[in-house]
């Protein structure tokens, strides 16, 4: 029988506030000097510590909840999501529960749009490390990323196959990364994917109805996982379906080595939450001007920014991709397509030799250097052949033994030649004219 | 008269004349508690007498703190074993204002454990016995800063109220117990027992000392993000001798259960009608409800407060907690549990809203309301045994103003010579109208006899 694929992603992304969510402590466990160093009573949930929310945080959230189409709730709060592990010291996570700062939003993919069901802001736990340590075998815990902001954008289910969720998982990290309000690096587990995956029938799918069951496949490190760990799913739960099994709703896990996932609890063994509201925080109030004001202030949409360099700047969107990963460095390349346009230089060009290498260049250099630079790279300078015969001359003085070895017949040093002479010359020349005049001097 | 027997005020003033100096004071302090402590045992933790240091403008005179209160310089267990031997690495804002205030800290005071209870009987490590009357119990749950202030072994002591815990000792001991309006004074550093409620306030002599020590710990604090940004009025100059022009209600007198003490608190009636209050019988939401509300509220609180304390951390496993604080958490656990949370704890926190709309019906025709703080006198030592709701039942006339977080207090209003203990008349007014509060107090112990403290200050 076939089937179709019905999944939806909760995606968890660290935001890069200076401090952390509930807590003045510095926010940057990557770059700690040694584990529990950024800590207080708050994030180590001391007796008697308290939470205050992190006000940069939530405009954050509200910002990506806006740039992804979201409503936005005037009055949210925090709940607390009660359950015991060693990560979580005050025994409960500061979340948010029926009142998300954002909801109702979409992102459109090129295998169609995915809705967004929520938008949430919450706390991230302490880091654990299973090691041996005198030969016993134990747990180490490093606060440094306690209480570090975390927002979860959960989708509904209308992912239809594993290029959809990659698609648009790569479209939440462009729009963390487009507002700079996080890293999002997978490999650092800046950014933490979640996908819920179950297959529907024909005739399901006729009538519109969902599976009813799910699976859970958690803590996939990339995108690519991801696109396999739903493949796999996909088979196994086919298999399953075919055999008249009727699927657990259950939590699996993704073995990368073996491109496998496997089962970690079921649904009898799920944790009870007891959400309630955080007696600690007060609810949070956002007016309409509040949110237009934060709306004004977002990026131009990628799409839309890539197209305009093309018809100001003649940028072919092949090049514009790199240039518009963050909102820094697009405001970066606005003012370096601005000073070239002055000079009448061609930002195609200087795009293209920038995303190939051809220039090293800084984010932080100031464009005008790098147009300059641009310039010089590619300026052909039109020498007369006596000027150019005398640079010949003191190239070819300054390397006698060179002239020896390519009048016996070596004559791979002809480039040799050109580069002196290039780099004499500290200008573009016509390479022509430099080897015609070369070959007359070597006769 | 010895010096640990001053009131704050009268310290302040020899002090100021030069007939003694702080240090006299503390030293007085030091010596009542080496002598009355191993009986009474009001302190957990006290000093040896070699911390007092000369400092602000309360010279180092010395107060008492409860022990859920993280302090630098005694260990923070409120009470219970699970903390025992904890050092806290920080210390409660509210402490931090005493200090830089200039006081000095004598220990930390017994308490029930976690603040789970009304007698101080739930201590792990034993009760406090009533320095009125040794059979008695101090009430609680701040029952040893309460004894420690009746038995004038500090001059005043930090105290905590979340349902009554600071009137309902502040009468059984008969000392002045008051609380400002929730949010006024940080929680910051107070061990969370029921974070929507949890309020600091003080045990004093008198009204006049409690008037002058709570605005040193209220104001806004960047730490608690539930604190008041408003600034805290000064209270002295509300002091009063006349209640003239007061409109008065009061409270609860019809409530089963006050046979034996009616009389008195009809009399305190009359007292503040002499001081020129109109005073009538005003009809409340029935507060059996409100010990409903407190219940739910404060259970789930708990439950998820001291989940914490899950044997990771702090050196000792949940084995530590006791019976008070496991039926607390096995209750609270349930109440938010799913399918239950609905039921249980968002109903509650609807009643809740239903009281603070009848209180505000209340103050639309009463500047002031009062009532008896608790129906009877202090109670034996013992009684809270087998009794799971013991406290909530002694606590029935200020639990309703406690989950509304209403500012309130407790003065003296009896007096039983044969047995030598207090009641205590409940004042409670508007949120934010702590100043009310105080002119009623003030002006009741100047018109009563009630207060000795008061007495021997006149």
């Amino acid at each position: 029988m076939s089937y179709h694929l019905v999944c939806g992603l909760e995606i968890h992304t660290e935001l890069k506030t200076k401090s952390k969510m509930f807590c003045g402590c510095k926010n940057d466990p990557f770059n700690a000097p040694a584990p529990n160093t950024y800590t207080c009573p708050v994030c180590l949930g001391m007796p008697g510590a308290l939470p205050v929310a992190n006000a940069q945080a939530i405009e954050w959230t509200v910002k990506l909840g806006l740039l992804l189409h979201c409503r936005i709730h005037h009055d949210s709060k925090f709940d607390r999501k009660n359950y015991f592990y060693p990560d979580l010291p005050k025994a409960y996570q500061i979340s948010q529960y029926d009142l998300p700062f954002c909801y109702d939003g979409y992102v459109d993919t090129e295998f169609g749009r995915v809705r967004i069901n929520r938008i949430h802001l919450e706390e991230d736990t302490a880091k654990l490390t299973h090691t041996t340590l005198n030969s016993k075998k134990v747990t180490l815990i490093d606060f440094n990323r306690s209480s570090v902001p975390l927002v979860e954008i959960v989708t509904e289910p209308d992912i239809t196959s594993p290029e959809q969720a990659k698609a648009y998982a790569k479209k939440i990290q462009e729009a963390v990364r487009t507002l700079d309000i996080g890293d999002a690096d997978l490999q650092k587990g800046q950014m933490r994917l979640e996908a819920n995956i179950s297959l529907q029938t024909d005739s399901q799918k006729a009538a519109g109805q969902l599976p009813d069951y799910k699976v859970e496949v958690k803590n996939i490190n990339s995108f690519n996982f991801m696109a396999q760990a739903i493949d796999y799913e996909v088979k196994r739960q086919s298999a399953l379906l075919d055999q008249g099994q009727t699927i657990a709703q259950e939590t699996r896990g993704f073995d990368s080595t073996k491109s496998i996932t496997f089962l970690q609890r079921t649904k009898e063994n799920a944790a009870d939450y007891r959400y309630f509201p955080d007696p600690d925080l007060p609810v949070i109030h956002l007016d309409d001007a509040q949110i237009e004001a934060w709306r004004a202030q977002l990026p131009a949409d990628r799409d839309a920014h890539a197209a305009a360099w093309q018809t100001q700047y003649g940028i072919e969107p092949k090049y514009a991709a790199t240039f518009l990963t963050r909102a820094s460095t697009s405001a970066w390349a606005d003012q370096l397509w601005a000073a070239a346009t002055a000079q009448q230089v061609d930002c195609n060009k200087l795009a293209n030799y920038l995303v190939n290498g051809k220039l090293a260049y800084q984010e932080t250099a100031e464009p005008q250097a790098i147009v300059t630079a641009f310039q010089k790279a590619t300026a052909t300078a039109s020498t007369s052949d006596d000027e150019l015969l005398a640079l010949i001359d003191q190239v070819l003085t300054a390397h006698p033994a060179e002239v020896e070895r390519f009048k016996a017949g070596d004559k791979k040093l002809q480039g040799f030649f050109m580069g002196q002479i290039m780099r004499t010359a500290g200008q573009k020349l016509d390479a022509g004219q430099v080897n015609q005049l070369l070959a007359s001097r070597l006769r | 008269m010895k010096l640990n027997q001053l009131t704050l005020t009268q310290a302040l003033a020899g002090i100021k004349a030069q007939k003694f100096s702080a240090r006299e004071v503390y030293d007085a302090c030091v010596a009542a508690i080496k002598e009355k402590n191993p009986d009474l045992h009001a302190f957990l933790d006290h000093t040896d007498g070699s911390n007092y240091q000369d400092r602000g403008r309360f010279h180092g005179l010395p107060l008492a703190i409860k022990d859920n209160f993280c302090t630098h310089e005694f260990q923070t267990r409120a009470s219970s074993a699970v903390l025992d031997g904890f050092h806290a690495p920080y210390q409660a804002t509210v402490v931090n204002k005493l200090a830089e205030a200039g006081f000095s800290f004598l220990g930390k005071t017994n308490m029930d454990a976690w603040a789970h209870g009304s007698s101080t009987e739930t201590s792990d490590y034993g009760p406090t016995k009533n320095p009125r009357n040794p059979a008695h119990a101090p009430g609680g749950s701040s029952g040893g800063s309460a004894a420690a202030v009746a038995a004038d072994m500090c001059l005043a002591a930090l105290g905590s109220e979340t349902a009554g815990s600071v009137r309902q000792p502040a009468a059984w001991c008969g000392c002045v117990g008051f609380r400002p309006s929730y949010g006024r004074a940080s929680r910051y550093g107070v061990i969370a027992m029921a974070s929507s409620t949890d309020s600091p306030g003080f045990l004093a002599k008198t009204t006049a000392d409690a008037a002058l020590l709570t605005p040193l710990i209220c104001g806004p604090d960047p730490y608690d993000a539930t604190s008041s940004p408003e600034k805290f009025p000064d209270l002295s100059p509300h002091l009063a001798t006349s209640l003239k022009g007061k409109k008065i209600g009061f409270l609860y007198l019809d409530i089963p259960g006050l046979e034996s003490t009616r009389a008195y608190y009809e009399q305190a009636w009359r007292d503040l009608e002499k001081l020129g209050a109109q005073v009538s019988a005003a009809t409340a939401r029935d507060p059996q409800e409100a010990i409903g509300v407190y219940t739910v509220v404060q259970r789930s609180e708990v439950a998820s407060n001291l989940g914490r304390y899950d044997g990771l951390r702090y050196g000792h496993t949940r084995d530590h907690f006791g019976a008070e604080a496991r039926r607390r958490i096995m209750l609270g656990t349930f109440l938010l549990s799913q399918g239950y949370a609905d039921k249980y704890y968002v109903q509650a926190q609807k009643v809740r809203t239903l009281f603070m709309q009848d209180f505000a019906r209340l103050f639309s025709e009463f500047d002031i309301l009062v009532s008896p703080v608790s129906p009877s006198f202090a109670k034996t030592l013992g009684s809270s045994e087998g009794n799971a709701l013991f406290g909530e039942l002694e606590d029935i006339f200020v639990e309703p103003s406690a989950i509304c977080g209403l500012p309130a207090g407790s003065v003296p209003c009896y007096h039983d010579p044969a047995t030598n203990l207090y009641l205590g008349l409940n004042i409670m007014a508007p949120f934010h109208h702590e100043t009310d509060v105080i002119e009623v107090m003030s002006a009741f112990e100047t018109g009563t006899h009630w207060n000795s403290w008061h007495n021997q200050e006149k």
